[in-house]
């Protein structure tokens, strides 16, 4: 131990330990306590008193989602989305980011104009319903990936991170007679793994987490999602009070468990994919918005 | 003198050519093109092709007659939004729960980043680290789905704890009070977002000259003396930008967790501009309206940002654009 120590420096350490810890505790709890209800049976759930650890255990709430035609519809329609719609945004931001750290393109500066206004710039919500409609977007599944496409923020961050690469690494390939997509594909991308996960898992997860689109053009069943499947279960369990929520599970189902427990299995169920692919990215991540914030 | 007459058709001539070699130097750089221009292109579609549906705002818009063949009817639907005394009530609303955010989002987010500086076992600062960043990956649907069922007067969680500690005999139903809407609001967020918002903060205090907290060491400083004299005073800098950035988009409070956490009891405190633009829309059928009030939230936020990108401008060398 160090001699130097006092008194108020280890009160202050102790103080700050606990209090991190309680801080910890207080965002992890409530996900473990969903979790713990969720295994629990639904009538022991009704009478209280799950705090850490199911009371009953049981896989009922699982099984009872698992059999609605419905809800598989939407956890599969999230997860075609979450695939393609990461896929395709990564993709095409990348190209256009790397076109941006090119520093003899003639059309960087422009294009960099066009981009940065854009991103203090927009028509705002109804105007932007206005253009989706009239464009015949409005109750399809590419409403969900091609508005999305560009994410502006990403392009910055990406441009950044290959600014920093060093200059002869294209120069020499261009050399050698590489062509500009040559570069792009076998020098650029192989270099930038780092930020490319980090946008990957930004992008990943917002399609994962989106249901105003899907609230907003798509209100028909048959391209619902399964956050917003999630938000109708929420907006019926409150509807003793709000009277005015649609039916979101049908009665048979509510019999045989109760909303209470169906929304905490619901909860973990579109949860669960984060927690899942969080830990593999993120080494990568606060390196990835580092780097881009600080460039900024 | 025919020399000098002949002058003046060879420079642009001279201007052509260069266009010309524009023209070819940029046919060479072919694939770039390829790669940028339909994606700048669907930029321009979905962020400033929506301004034009900015016009509505002075029509008489029917959804079936577009932009182009509907009425103009001037400033009317622009009267007809400030008179009406609920545009205040949401103006209110948006401009009071962005303002809570901003504040204790930006306290809570410096005090959590000087704490967690000063733990020296890593695990236990890791750990924290990764717990406090998952609420920031869940949707606020997840999000609003935990806060109302831990608020539930039904067996929520927070009820029955105050009841099994004796506070309170019958449970609350906080969701239903109105003047409880925007401090649930700003917890949700805060517990959403702490940890996140650390990350930058965290980086400027690992870039600090660990000489200084060697030499106040030497000199017999505490850690609360060298967090008060070195730690915070070299955030600051990058505080106050990052203060002053978030400025500029307090009219844009999102309205996610506002119509996820909102019910009619509460309407009058939890209705924001986006919101109510929708329910003028969609509900009333009044588009125009609607499209009033984008604009004026529009403008609005291109003032505060040009106001911010100003002040930063002044007090240092680092602005947005």
């Amino acid at each position: 131990m160090n001699p130097r120590r006092s008194v108020p420096d280890v009160t202050f350490q102790l103080l700050n330990y606990v209090l991190l810890f309680i801080l910890g505790f207080a965002t992890l709890y409530p996900f473990w306590n969903l979790l713990a209800i969720s295994f629990n049976d639904s009538l022991d759930t009704m009478r209280g008193q799950v705090y850490f650890w199911p009371n009953q255990f049981t896989l009922n709430n699982y099984a009872i989602i698992f059999q609605n035609d419905s809800l598989l519809g939407a956890a599969f329609r999230s997860i075609a989305r979450t695939v393609i719609g990461t896929a395709l945004s990564v993709g095409c931001t990348t190209m256009l980011a790397y076109t941006l750290s090119r520093r003899e393109y003639l059309l960087r500066k422009p294009i960099n104009v066009i981009l940065v206004v854009s991103m203090y710039v927009n028509g705002g919500l109804i105007p932007i319903y206005m253009l989706i409609k009239d464009l015949g977007l409005t109750n399809t599944f590419a409403v969900y990936i091609i508005p999305g496409l560009i994410g502006v923020f990403n392009v910055i961050i990406m441009r950044s991170y290959f600014d920093q690469l060093p200059e002869a690494l294209v120069e020499s390939a261009r050399i050698d007679g590489a062509s500009d997509i040559g570069v792009l594909f076998r020098i650029i991308i192989p270099c930038s793994l780092p930020v490319l996960a980090t946008v990957t898992l930004f992008v990943a997860v917002g399609h994962w987490n989106s249901w105003f689109d899907n609230y907003l053009y798509n209100s028909k069943d048959n391209l619902s999602l399964l956050q917003y499947e999630l938000m109708k279960i929420m907006t019926k369990s409150t509807s003793e009070v709000t009277s005015n929520a649609q039916a979101a599970l049908n009665h048979e189902t509510l019999r045989q468990t109760s909303p209470q427990s169906i929304r905490a299995t619901m909860t973990i169920i579109v949860t669960f994919p984060i927690l899942f692919v969080y830990p593999f990215l993120q080494k990568y991540f606060i390196q990835g918005i580092t780097v881009g914030a600080v460039k900024e | 003198m025919q020399q000098t007459v002949q002058n003046p058709p060879h420079t642009v001539k001279k201007t052509q050519t260069q266009r010309r070699s524009w023209i070819r130097r940029l046919g060479s750089q072919y694939q770039l093109v390829f790669l940028s221009i339909p994606f700048v292109l669907l930029v321009i579609l979905f962020n400033y092709v929506p301004l034009w549906g900015w016009l509505a705002a002075f029509q008489d818009y029917k959804p079936f007659k577009g932009v182009t063949g509907s009425e103009f009817v001037g400033l009317s639907n622009f009267k007809v939004l400030f008179a009406d005394p609920h545009f205040l009530v949401v103006l209110r609303n948006t401009l009071v729960m962005s303002g809570m955010s901003l504040i204790t989002g930006f306290v809570g987010a410096i005090t959590l980043a000087l704490l967690l500086n000063e733990v020296q076992v890593r695990w236990f600062k890791r750990i924290v680290q990764t717990v406090t960043y998952i609420p920031h990956f869940v949707s606020m649907v997840v999000i609003a789905n935990i806060v109302l069922m831990f608020l539930s007067p039904d067996g929520g969680f927070i009820n029955n704890l105050l009841m099994n500690l004796g506070w309170i005999d019958k449970p609350i139903y906080f969701m239903g009070k109105g003047e409880w809407f925007w401090v649930i609001h700003t917890i949700t967020g805060l517990w959403k977002e702490l940890g996140w918002s650390t990350i930058i903060y965290l980086a400027v205090l690992a870039g600090i000259n660990s000489e200084l907290y060697e030499a106040a060491a030497v000199d017999g400083a505490s850690r609360l003396r060298k967090m008060l004299h070195i730690s915070i005073p070299g955030l600051m800098p990058t505080a106050t930008l990052l203060l002053i950035m978030s400025v500029g988009s307090l009219i844009n409070t999102g309205y996610e967790s506002q119509m996820l956490l909102g019910n009619p009891l509460v309407i009058d405190y939890s209705e924001v501009l986006d919101l109510y633009a929708l329910s003028v829309s969609f509900g009333g059928g009044d588009y125009s309206v609607g499209v009033a009030l984008s604009m004026f939230k529009g403008f609005v936020s291109i003032v505060l940002v040009v106001m911010v990108n100003f002040i930063a401008r002044k007090l240092s060398d680092t602005r947005l654009f």
